[in-house]
C-alpha cells in the first residue's frame, strides 16, 4: 500500500521538523522529493542523508519572484510535480492589540499567499496529467483559535477555504487538495515552549503527549497515495484528540 | 479550411471528446460543446502551446466559440 514510485513530490519548509519528515516519508515509498526551504544547508544534510531521488530547490516564501520559481524549479529537477506539500509556515505571535501590520502581513505572505501561488503554479501540469495530490499543512488553531496567534490562525483557516474551493475546481481532473491540521507537534516551534506551558498544553491534549513528527507524515502520505483519491477537501486532525472536529 | 483551424479542431475535438462535424465556426465551446469552465481554461492552455503563443486572461474571455479561436490565433500566430 501507499507506492508512490514513478511520482515526483515537493514539500515546502523540508529544513523544519515536520517537512523533513514528510519527505521521508514521501521519499520512503518510492517518490522523488523536491526539498525546499531557505536555510539551504539543512537541505543538502537531508537529501545528502536521503540518496538517489532527492533535490534541493531553496526558495524564499516571503517573496513573490522566488516563489513563482519555485515549481519551475522543482519541475526541471524532477521531470515533473505530481505532489505538492504547502508545510511551510512561520509564526510571529502577539497579543492581537500589540500585533502589528507587519506581524500580520509577513505570516499571511509567507503561510498563505505563497501557498496560493505554488498551487496556481503546480496545476497546469497537474491538469494535463489528469492527476494531482495538493496537501496543505494547516494546524488545529485554525478551527480552534488561539490566543496571540491571530494572524497564523487567520492564514491555517484561510488555507482551508482556500483548499476546499480549489478542491470544487480540479475534483474532475484526477486532483485532490487537501489539509493535515495537525495538534502540538514536537519539534522546533515547539520546543520553544516553556515546561509550564507545555505541561498546560498536555492537559487538553486526551493522548497526554504531543505528537511526533512522523504522525504527521503518515497523514499526508496517505493523502498523497492513489489510494487517497476519493478523497477530497477534507482535513484530517491529527491532534490526539485535542479538537476534535 | 486553414491549417489552423485543422489544428485549432483536432485540439477541441481531442479534448472536449466531441464529433468533428459539431465544431462548427459558431459552436460555442460551453454552450453547443459541453464544456465547463475549466475546460476553456484547458483549451486556451492547449491553444497556447499548440501554438507558440501567449493569450491573456482578457482575450481568453473573449474566445467564446470554435471561429473566435481560429481568428484570435490567426490574428497572434
Amino acid at each position: 500500500m501507499f507506492d508512490l514510485t514513478g511520482k515526483s513530490a515537493l514539500v515546502t519548509g523540508a529544513s523544519g521538523g515536520i517537512g523533513a519528515e514528510i519527505a521521508k516519508a514521501l521519499h520512503a515509498a518510492g517518490a522523488k522529493v523536491a526539498l525546499s526551504g531557505t536555510r539551504v544547508e539543512p537541505l543538502e544534510a537531508l537529501a545528502a542523508e536521503l540518496g538517489e531521488r532527492a533535490f534541493v530547490v531553496p526558495a524564499n516564501l516571503s517573496d513573490a519572484a522566488s516563489v513563482e520559481a519555485l515549481p519551475k524549479a522543482a519541475i526541471e529537477a524532477m521531470g515533473g510535480l505530481d505532489i505538492l506539500v504547502n508545510n511551510a509556515g512561520i509564526t510571529r505571535d502577539n497579543l492581537f492589540m500589540r500585533m502589528s501590520d507587519e506581524e500580520w502581513q509577513s505570516v499571511l505572505d509567507v503561510n498563505l499567499t505563497s501557498s496560493f501561488r505554488l498551487m496556481r503554479g503546480v496545476l497546469r501540469g497537474m491538469m494535463k496529467a489528469r492527476w494531482g495530490r495538493i496537501i496543505n499543512i494547516t494546524s488545529v488553531v485554525g478551527a480552534t483559535g488561539n490566543p496571540g496567534q491571530g494572524n497564523y490562525a487567520a492564514a491555517k483557516a484561510g488555507m482551508v477555504g482556500m483548499s476546499k474551493s480549489l478542491a470544487y475546481e480540479v475534483a474532475s481532473r484526477g486532483i485532490t487538495v487537501n489539509c493535515v491540521a495537525p495538534g502540538f507537534i514536537a519539534t522546533a516551534m515547539t520546543d520553544k515552549l516553556n515546561d509550564d506551558q507545555k505541561s498546560k498544553i498536555l492537559t487538553q491534549i486526551p493522548a497526554g503527549r504531543m505528537g511526533a513528527p512522523e504522525e504527521i507524515a503518515a497523514a499526508v502520505l496517505y493523502l498523497a497515495s492513489p489510494e487517497a483519491g476519493y478523497m477530497t477537501g477534507a482535513t484530517l486532525h491529527v491532534n490526539g484528540g485535542m479538537a476534535m472536529v | 479550411m486553414s491549417d489552423i483551424a485543422d489544428r485549432v479542431k483536432k485540439i477541441v475535438v481531442e479534448h472536449l471528446g466531441v464529433e468533428e462535424d459539431k465544431v462548427t465556426e459558431t459552436a460555442s465551446f460551453i454552450d453547443d460543446l459541453g464544456a465547463d469552465s475549466l475546460d476553456t481554461v484547458e483549451l486556451v492552455m492547449a491553444f497556447e502551446e499548440e501554438f507558440g503563443i501567449e493569450i491573456p486572461d482578457d482575450a481568453a474571455e473573449t474566445i467564446q466559440t470554435f471561429g473566435d479561436a481560429v481568428k484570435f490565433i490567426t490574428e497572434a500566430a
